[in-house]
């Protein structure tokens, strides 16, 4: 089953195009990095996947509908760093902030049960009364990644997971999303997501480079070698 | 007299409900710059209001929805141009009711006491539409509490549970509208933003959660109110810099508590 297809996806942003011809498909439950210099376009390329941007030529589905009509099954994970610390707000109170939906004004008891579930399957259980303000990066972004779990979606996207965190949360963080069993997009400029058991990596700078995982065992695969790439990945991984 | 106080202290109550929602929630928004434009806008309204003669809580009421609306639109559509926009809008609000005056015959003096504001001149019938105005915001805040937290948190979120954040957002702003309106006589169309702000501010310092620091903002607020209309009789000042300089050497004290 097709989770995500991405057929000949243009974007342009004042009359400059920030995306050419992308083309993809990721299949249902496999884990996608998206890579890339800053300003390459993987962050928009993200927004055109949630549906918060529309593409100026091309086609996007999810699940075989458009991003903005099939919003229910997707779950979003945002940078930790967007927000503000001084909201008087508990972790709680964030998570339960995934189970609104159109036409809901309370919560019920199931949504409570849903996010002390979700809570505990992260191992962050014990932070459920604290404010924002009072984790650490890590922690942050585990309580992101539990209000997008918590409204149970069939695929889970998200922004630079480990940016500003420190190695250990950085670990644990990429443990965690490894393991999930959905449908996973990362996009990150952190070129360890690149070591990790993912199936497929987009790298992105205007156009799209695609190599199909798993693992990143690039020696052998001398185009995506070839291409633009990171000092990193040349010297670490391509043996360059 | 002490008509005039009771009927002060009831406003000082009926304001501090609006005040502990609505000034909340424009401090986590971080829309002060906002709320100030539709302020200091809204003259613009009473300018009109005096101009025709017609009822100034209607003609302010419908003046300043209309900015808040189109405050929405410029911080949605354009967002990294909204400081400058919001300024325009401040100024342009302004210049509106100070045209209206001067085509008005007489001397307006109606007009100032809207800017600097007293409590003590509050009538019957403000009450009355102060109480209209705290029904809706308790209202809304009953219905709307977990939609306007999780859009002063994460509004992209929001969208995603496919919620309507902006229709939100406008919403928000109108209801600041209302909020303003009911207090310009009482406060002052210049001394709005620091009674909006103050108790809120200091709040958040001490809570956990929204809901309590809306409710600790709001008790704030009318023992400002109260305090400094007690204190503004028995010393012969004017009650409204009273009530602001109270409030803001409680925030001064405030800042001293370790986070």
């Amino acid at each position: 089953m097709k989770a995500v297809e991405v057929k000949n996806l243009y974007f342009k942003y004042e009359n400059e195009w920030v995306l050419e011809d992308i083309n993809f498909e990721l299949e249902d439950k496999k884990f996608m990095a998206i890579i890339g210099p800053n300003g390459g376009g993987k962050t928009t390329l993200l927004k055109l996947l949630l549906g918060f941007l529309t593409p100026t030529k091309g086609e996007i589905k999810i699940y075989n509908k458009p991003p903005k009509e099939n919003r229910e099954i997707i779950g979003y994970v945002p940078q930790h760093t967007n927000f503000s610390l001084d909201l008087p707000i508990t972790v709680f109170d964030i998570v339960l902030q995934g189970r609104l939906k159109k036409g809901k004004f309370f919560y019920s008891q199931e949504d409570k049960e849903k996010a002390k579930e979700t809570l505990k399957s992260l191992n962050i259980y014990e932070l459920k009364d604290k404010k924002i303000k009072n984790l650490s990066g890590g922690q942050r972004q585990k309580v992101l990644i539990a209000r997008a779990l918590v409204s149970e979606p069939k695929i889970l996207m998200m922004d630079e997971p480990t940016s500003a965190i420190d190695p250990r949360g950085q670990k644990e963080i990429l443990d965690m999303i490894e393991n999930f069993n959905i449908t996973r997009i990362v996009v990150s400029h952190d070129i360890k997501i690149l070591l990790r058991n993912v199936d497929k990596i987009a790298y992105i700078h205007k156009k799209a480079v695609i190599h199909e995982g798993p693992k990143l065992n690039i020696p052998k695969d001398k185009h995506f070698c070839e291409v633009e790439l990171i000092e990193f990945l040349k010297d670490e991984a391509c043996g360059i | 007299m002490w008509d005039l106080i009771n009927t002060s202290i009831y406003a000082s109550f009926l304001l501090s409900i609006a005040i502990g929602v609505i000034g909340s929630l424009i401090v986590i928004n971080k829309t002060t710059a906002i709320t100030g434009s539709i302020a200091h806008g809204s003259f613009g309204g009473i300018g009109f209001a005096l101009y025709l003669g017609s009822s100034v809580i209607l003609t302010t009421s419908l003046f300043t929805a209309l900015l808040a609306v189109i405050l929405a639109f410029i911080t949605i559509r354009f967002p990294h141009r909204q400081d400058s926009l919001i300024g325009v809008i401040w100024a342009v609000g302004m210049s509106i009711g100070i045209i209206f005056l001067s085509l008005t015959p007489g001397y307006q003096s109606d007009a100032i006491s809207y800017l600097f504001g007293n409590i003590l001149l509050v009538e019957n019938r403000d009450l009355i539409f102060m109480g209209i105005i705290d029904l809706v915001i308790l209202i809304s805040i009953i219905f709307l509490y977990h939609r306007f937290l999780a859009m002063s948190y994460d509004r992209e979120f929001l969208k995603l549970r496919g919620i309507n954040a902006d229709l939100l957002y406008t919403y928000f702003l109108i209801l600041t509208s209302l909020t303003i309106v009911m207090s310009v006589r009482a406060i002052g169309i210049i001394l709005i933003l620091a009674l909006f702000t103050i108790p809120a501010l200091i709040a958040e310092k001490f809570t956990k959660k929204f809901f309590t620091m809306m409710i600790l903002s709001g008790v704030l607020g009318f023992v400002f109110m109260a305090g400094g209309i007690i204190i503004s009789f028995y010393y012969n000042i004017s009650p409204t810099p009273t009530i602001v300089i109270m409030a803001a050497v409680t925030l001064l004290l405030s800042l001293f508590k370790k986070s």
